[in-house]
């Protein structure tokens, strides 16, 4: 089977569903998503079972490229959708409450299938290794993120979110665009293999070339949120309707990231633009360490709790950049398979959080830390997977969180010990410490916090469906956790 | 599967058992009874081979690169650990009571469970990294219990300020252990494995320079672990907020890992390194047990007192680390247990004190001794054994400790004032502690109370561990004669 019928499969699926919907009626809606999670499920058995040229690179008409890599990507973004579509069944209450009490009116049909047709944009991504592609690419999971989080429109939180996301991502694009046009002009290419070669030989303008990267980071960095082109993010995770803020927080950082690996990959392995670009990430990771870490500290919005958690996770995994096509010989896994590590870690533990969140959300009016209050009377089984899910987040041994971090620190270690960029770890150190207070907010709000209003004192329902996604995802977060090798096969 | 790795994974399923709905209390204590024997018989069986090499050795490779190993073993030092862990769980479990906080108490006993495997599997592991881990293991539960079952209008401060002060520690930690086994790791390939990464006697492949760098980091992330003075302060509120069975688990067992680090891994992996900051750390001990003493005499309330008392003794621990001889290192790992066992003796009479009186300042407190003569005699060993009276084992490993500082000293050096100092702390214990004991149990009844004696539920712990403190006392030799043969490097 050729890899690309992946996603070809996944946009069919996705107008199979629009189909559904439009036959639906007045019934409702909650077997579109299930249909969307089990074609989903059905794709990623396909991705693992039938697609695997193992340690082989494919190319198709020099615009689409098959490798380990790539297959890793379109699994993550395989599995964040169909996630996102248990937690959007879940929220549809909700949901219903800032739309229209109508199933048809409500919207909540489209509201399954539009992170189809975003999936089929990260996976096309997590393929793209030409400027044009990329862009194409990251334009598409735009577009349906535009209108993913303005979604709920009698919500004027999340028409603002919707306004603001658009407003600085179209700005944001405006950068990438700029920036790849410059490094057009700058060496004839869009090719990003033949664009480290054109940098490496040095027949190049050295500033030119550097304004056109860091044109191209202005673009990238909004995606993956890192300072300063973060401001977008805590208005807009806390707009946005739940399933959206989660599938934000890890596909399209995720996203970002590869893309960020990619075009990052051919300007370090430049020796006369080494030193600038890496001097630039220095400053945008510690920034971005410091200001995520410490902002999350004074938050009482468990949204914008995560939010800044989230900037302060980008942080922590620009921190192998450096390492990147470098002399230094990492020892360990490399800064690529780290990255992806701490990602596929990243997806289970913020899924994970987020899927309790939106079932304490439907049950509970309100986004604040009081709002989880009480938790482990109402619901012990809840409030213990989201303290695997905070644990893991805040890197406590013998969760996946952990390895995730200690990977990363265990690059820039090696690297720091050759280059002496010391800073960059103490900083990181630093954020991991603040990072045990403010999640450390959240298990105290579960367990020591006695509940106050009349709705946190009733036992919460757990619908099936949701019950085996959060205990599948709670106990792969501590296996992974004891057993690292697993997970990092796939990488490697 | 080793009876080691039964020990640790009794306490890890029970905690499971219990979140899926077993009974809490029970099921705890029979898996603290099965964990007392077992222990007990692992002690045995390293006592009849004399303590030379490892034990009930097992491995599972889990990652090739880094060469990670879930592998636990146990030789004399770490055997001594873990009889001292059975035991204070044991009698900790023992005296928890039926139904904390008015609930089921569920919450209450998984991490009670949690602290016992965190503790257990750190002193077993054979691997750097789970030896880290299993003790981070421990760090939610201790934030929940003294969050949850705490007491003290300052209980929500205190647990937030034990969880961040070690979780920084841990991390300082963390980076130092990082370097080193980077620096370390023999050429192809990163490796975890302690000793694997031991360098070869005589050939060590640092520079003193490099090691002194790497021991720093160690020194203060396992000094904040073991509150190795500027950085105890977290301690005596942390353990006077804690539920009883809290304190006598960190300020017994877990507060040992700090020491227990330094002497499996920083020391004999980087020699020149300890070299370099032994004088710094002989200062620093001075500040445990005299600066940390005089705040001890200052207090007026049992549980801070007592919070401080541990701070304090850790100095001579520390004292008899730095002597870096197999009589100091051994005196070191006998005062590790004897002060665990003494100190979770004396966090039980106190929290047993606190169900009964409804405060622990000195001043409001007088003549309990006749309405509660069991608390008051267990009260009184234990004061003495703090002490260091002769007969207990504190005495045997304090009396160690001194004379190691002394042996083959040809002159008078820093090590030998320091000690000359540190003898001073043995008056100062006294002070505070016998006037403890005076102001609780003797003199006059300053106000009327109601109080009885304690039942059989505290009588069978604390019996058990006043006779373990006789019996080490008396015969010191079962533990020391295991002990020393351990450090490879001397």
């Amino acid at each position: 089977m050729l890899p690309y019928y992946l996603e070809i499969c996944v946009v069919v699926l996705g107008v199979l569903m629009l189909c559904m919907e439009l036959f639906s009626g007045r019934r409702s809606r909650g077997n579109i998503a299930l249909v969307g999670a089990a074609g989903l499920g059905l794709i990623l058995a396909l991705l693992i079972f039938a697609v695997c040229p193992a340690g082989e690179e494919l190319q198709y008409w020099g615009i689409y490229y098959y490798d380990k890599w790539a297959a890793f990507y379109k699994g993550l973004a395989l599995l964040a959708t169909l996630l996102v579509l248990v937690m959007a069944r879940e929220f549809a209450p909700v949901f219903k409450h800032y739309t229209s009490q109508d199933e048809e009116k409500s919207g909540v049909g489209e509201f399954y299938c539009l992170p189809i047709f975003v999936c089929a944009g990260l996976m096309w991504m997590a393929s793209a290794k030409d400027l044009i592609t990329i862009f194409v690419s990251l334009e598409l999971v735009a577009m349906g993120f535009y209108v993913l989080v303005a979604f709920m429109r009698r919500n004027v939180g999340s028409l603002e979110a919707g306004v603001k996301y658009l407003v600085l991502g179209a700005l944001s694009t405006g950068f990438l665009v700029y920036g790849i046009a410059w490094t057009f002009g700058v060496s004839g290419t869009f090719r990003l293999e033949e664009l480290g070669d054109v940098l490496a030989s040095g027949d190049i303008s050295g500033r030119a070339a550097m304004f056109a990267f860091a044109l191209l980071i202005v673009g990238i960095g909004f995606k993956i949120a890192v300072v300063p082109f973060q401001i977008w993010v805590p208005d807009v995770y806390q707009g946005a309707a739940m399933p959206v803020t989660a599938y934000l927080s890890v596909a399209s950082k995720a996203a970002g990231f590869i893309v960020l690996l990619r075009v990052v990959d051919p300007f370090l392995a430049s020796p006369s633009l080494r030193d600038p670009v890496v001097c630039l990430m220095v400053f945008v990771t510690c920034a971005t360490l410091i200001y995520g870490n410490l902002a999350a500290i004074s938050q009482k919005n468990i949204k914008r709790l995560l939010a800044y958690s989230s900037i302060a996770h980008a942080g922590f995994l620009l921190m192998a950049l450096p390492a990147l096509s470098g002399s230094v010989t990492i020892s360990g896994p490399g800064p690529e398979a780290a990255i992806a590590f701490y990602l596929a870690g990243y997806l289970l533990m913020t899924m994970l959080c987020f899927l309790v969140l939106t079932l304490v959300r439907v049950a509970t009016d309100g986004e604040d830390l009081a709002a989880l209050e009480g938790l482990s009377k109402r619901a012990p089984f809840l409030a213990f997977a989201m303290l695997v899910g905070v644990a893991s987040l805040a890197g406590i041994p013998l969760t996946v969180g952990f390895f995730g971090k200690f990977f990363l620190f265990n690059i820039a270690i090696q690297n720091a010990m050759h280059s002496g960029l010391w800073v960059v770890v103490f900083v990181a150190v630093l954020g991991a410490a603040t990072g045990f207070y403010y999640y450390f907010k959240i298990i105290k709000a579960m367990y020591w916090e006695v509940a106050v209003s009349e709705d946190q004192v009733t036992q919460l329902k757990v619908g099936r469906v949701a019950m085996v996604s959060i205990l599948v995802l709670m106990i792969a977060v501590l296996f992974f956790g004891i057993f690292p090798a697993s997970l990092l096969g796939l990488t490697l | 599967m080793t009876i080691i790795e039964f020990i640790i994974i009794i306490p890890v399923a029970v905690a499971v058992a219990i979140g899926c709905g077993a009974p809490a209390r029970g099921l705890s204590l029979l898996a603290a009874w099965a964990n007392l024997i077992f222990g007990a018989g692992v002690f045995a069986v390293i006592l009849a081979k004399g303590g030379e090499g490892m034990h009930f050795q097992s491995a599972r490779v889990l990652l090739d690169d880094p060469e990670l190993t879930l592998g636990f073993a146990v030789d004399g030092m770490s055997g001594v650990l873990v009889l001292l862990t059975v035991i204070v769980t044991f009698c900790a479990v023992s005296i928890s009571p039926e139904n904390p906080g008015k609930g089921s108490g569920r919450l209450y006993y998984i991490s009670l469970m949690l602290i016992a495997a965190g503790a257990l599997g750190a002193f077993c592991a054979t691997d750097l990294f789970f030896l880290y881990a299993f003790h981070e293991l421990a760090l939610i539960p201790t934030f929940l219990m003294i969050g949850i079952y705490g007491h003290g209008r300052e209980k929500v401060a205190t647990a937030w300020k034990i969880t961040i002060y070690l979780g920084v520690g841990s991390l300082i930690l963390l980076g130092g252990l990082i370097a080193l086994y980077v620096n370390l790791s023999p050429s192809g390939g990163l490796t975890f494995d302690i000793s694997k990464l031991a360098p070869a006697p005589g050939q060590h492949p640092l520079s003193a320079e490099v090691q002194k760098w790497i021991f720093l980091p160690l020194l203060i992330g396992f000094g904040i672990l073991v509150s190795l003075f500027p950085f105890h302060s977290w301690a005596a509120p942390a353990y006077a907020s804690a539920p009883a069975p809290v304190a006598m688990l960190h300020a017994g067992v877990l507060k040992k890992f700090g020491l227990y680090g330094l002497l499996r891994v920083a020391i004999p992996l980087l020699p020149e390194g300890f070299e370099a900051w032994k004088g710094l750390l002989l200062v620093l001990l001075l500040g445990n047990i005299l600066y940390v003493g005089l705040v001890t005499i200052s207090q007026r309330y049992l549980d801070r007192m007592l919070g401080h008392s541990s701070v304090m003794h850790m100095g001579y621990i520390f004292l008899g680390i730095v002597c870096c001889n197999s009589i100091g290192w051994g005196g070191a790992v006998l005062m590790m247990f004897a002060h665990g066992i003494s100190i979770a003796l004396l966090f039980a009479l106190c929290g047993s004190l606190r169900e009964r009186l409804d405060t622990l300042e000195f001043s409001r407190l007088g003549g309990l001794g006749g309405s509660m003569p069991f608390l008051a005699v267990a009260f009184g060993f234990a004061a003495f054994a703090s002490i260091g009276l002769p007969g207990f084992a504190n005495f045997a490993s304090e009396i160690t400790i001194f004379f190691a500082a002394f042996n083959d000293a040809g002159e008078i050096g820093p090590l030998q004032v320091a000690t000359i100092l540190a003898l001073w702390g043995v008056v100062i214990s006294a002070v505070y502690m016998l006037r403890a004991y005076r102001k609780i149990f003797q003199g006059e009844c300053i106000r009327e109370l109601q109080v009885s004696d304690p039942g059989q539920a505290l009588k069978l712990p604390v019996v058990l561990m006043i006779v373990i403190l006789l019996l080490t006392g008396f015969f010191p030799n079962i533990i020391l004669k295991i002990v020393p043969n351990l450090f490879g490097i001397l």
